[in-house]
């Protein structure tokens, strides 16, 4: 069974000359989010943040419940619960009870299950599929301001920070020994972690959301030499599954998020295949 | 009178982790351009002082006073740096500052690394890091220099090389050093002081009489007392006939 978008897509068909309209709004959302993402993704794969990420996803649902319940902005809300969750999962970690992977393993489902209740127990009505899977093709106006916004806070913030961001990211002690106001950085990297997945959970929905974060930033490590030159590979090579996932998602009537997912998970073995070494060693 | 007031100085300063005491009561004192070494054995909290020092630990009693905006230099004992950063040394050392790429070739220059400039730095061995991580410390210009164990990973020849560099670089930069080992016979040219300690300072002093303190021998036992004799009749040798080569750096592991 088709998971989502059937509707959507079926309504492309009938529309027609809307068809380009749909397109465009989704093309624009999906870039605007793959924009970001690159840079962001390539701070989680230098962090090994990947878990974290997916913690942070699991808990927007719980955002987006609490926002309807309480007719808050629904991208606000959910970048307020991923950054409250962050705070609890690192005054956690202070305790060292168990070890991170198991406490990130514990947040994530318990939180994603906490969603899924209180969207149940609130008597929230929303289509539970678009924000689970993603629902590009039905991106509105509103939205796509929101994702722009979103992009244009995210860029502005990574550009500025990025030489603090980086240099907590080599060695967190050697940063702090020499004065970096380490905590607070790592806390900027947490807000721009959820403002990402709160714009981007329209896109691929929460269960896939690292994954266009991660995947494009691991393809593009395989390409360049710099960290500034992968943040802006792995941006393009977002726009590029965006681009591929959502036209094979037309074109095949399949599930955007996931094909979305699916076109950056090629274009990973595509950068995977060597690039034979012409010039010679320097 | 700038040049007087300590950079850092130590009052009884204790440290427990998990219930246990690692540094007991420890106070010292590091003035502008002085070579201070901690020796003592392995799990003796040499590292842990280092860490409280830079505040990178709470400590659990005492004070440690630091001269405001004191600017220091911090050679760790490893990099946690994730193989997947791409990075090459020359845009590793440009990380924390702004590029100036005359100054990074002059550091570089400096440790005897010039010729890495451009390698990645996930290439480079145990010896090759720590030249490039003890560049890094000076291109911040530090008022104190803090190295922990700086000849990790360096066979025999280079810690001496590395050793007298640092006193070389301690003229050049006129800042004061701190620094970890565990050999008092390789450090003893190159210091001033010696903190010989295992969790409270046992003794502390010029380096020849560290070496003779009661102390020192009792921590250390016959071994080590004996290997400082040695090593002062092999010092003198070696450098009659080859003081050249410990100049020069010899071996380039190209």
């Amino acid at each position: 069974m088709i998971i989502t978008t059937t509707t959507p897509a079926m309504s492309l068909i009938t529309l027609g000359t809307h068809m380009a309209e749909f397109i465009w709004h989704a093309l624009l959302a999906g870039i605007g989010v793959a924009l970001i993402a690159g840079p962001l993704g390539s701070f989680v794969v230098w962090r090994r943040m990947s878990y974290f990420g997916d913690t942070l996803a699991h808990s927007a649902l719980l955002g987006i419940a609490l926002g309807i319940a309480f007719d808050l902005n629904l991208n606000i809300a959910v970048v307020i619960c991923c950054v409250l969750i962050a705070i609890i999962l690192v005054a956690l970690q202070q305790h060292r009870i168990i070890s991170t992977d198991t406490l990130l393993g514990i947040l994530a489902h318990s939180t994603l299950s906490l969603g899924l209740i209180s969207i149940g127990l609130l008597g929230v009505r929303l289509d539970l599929l678009s924000y689970l899977f993603g629902d590009l093709l039905t991106v509105t106006n509103t939205e796509l301001i929101w994702i722009f916004i979103g992009t244009a806070v995210v860029s502005s913030l990574l550009l500025f920070f990025w030489r603090p961001l980086l240099a907590i990211t080599i060695d967190e002690e050697m940063a702090q020994a020499e004065g970096y106001p380490v905590a607070l950085i790592r806390l900027l990297l947490m807000l721009l972690m959820a403002i990402v997945i709160a714009v981007a959970m329209k896109i691929v929905g929460v269960l896939l959301i690292t994954s266009l974060m991660i995947i494009p930033a691991a393809a593009a490590r395989r390409i360049t030499h710099s960290p500034e030159s992968m943040a802006l590979a792995a941006s393009v090579l977002g726009c590029i599954s965006v681009i591929l996932g959502l036209f094979s998602s037309v074109k095949w009537d399949t599930a955007t998020g996931p094909s979305i997912v699916l076109a950056a998970a090629l274009v990973f073995l595509v950068c995977l295949i060597p690039i034979p070494n012409r010039s010679g060693k320097t | 009178m700038t040049k007087s007031q300590p950079l850092v100085s130590l009052n009884e300063v204790s440290v427990k982790i998990a219930g246990e005491t690692i540094i007991d009561k420890v106070s010292l004192t590091v003035n502008p351009g002085e070579i201070i070494t901690l020796i003592g054995p392995n799990g003796a909290g040499k590292s842990t002082l280092i860490r409280a020092i830079l505040g990178l630990l709470k400590i659990t009693a005492g004070k440690i006073i630091k001269m405001p905006d004191l600017r220091i230099g911090y050679m760790p004992q490893r990099l946690h740096m994730d193989r997947t950063i791409p990075l090459n040394v020359k845009r590793f050392l440009n990380v924390w500052r702004s590029p100036q790429s005359i100054e990074t070739y002059a550091a570089l220059r400096q440790v005897s690394a010039d010729h890495l400039i451009h390698r990645p730095m996930q290439s480079l061995s145990g010896g090759e890091l720590q030249r490039v991580l003890l560049a890094r410390a000076l291109l911040r210009n530090p008022q104190l220099l803090v190295l922990d164990e700086p000849v990790q990973g360096v066979d025999l020849q280079g810690q001496t090389e590395l050793y007298q560099l640092i006193k070389t670089i301690r003229t050049q930069y006129q800042c004061a050093v701190l620094m970890v080992s565990h050999d008092l016979h390789l450090v003893m040219s190159s210091t001033d002081h010696v903190i010989c300690m295992n969790h409270h300072i046992c003794c502390s002093g010029h380096p020849e009489s560290v070496s003779n303190d009661p102390a020192y021998r009792e921590l250390f036992g016959i071994e080590a007392v004996k290997s400082i004799a040695l090593y002062a009749h092999h010092h003198d040798h070696h450098h009659d006939d080859s003081g050249n080569v410990i100049d020069h750096s010899g071996h380039s592991h190209g």
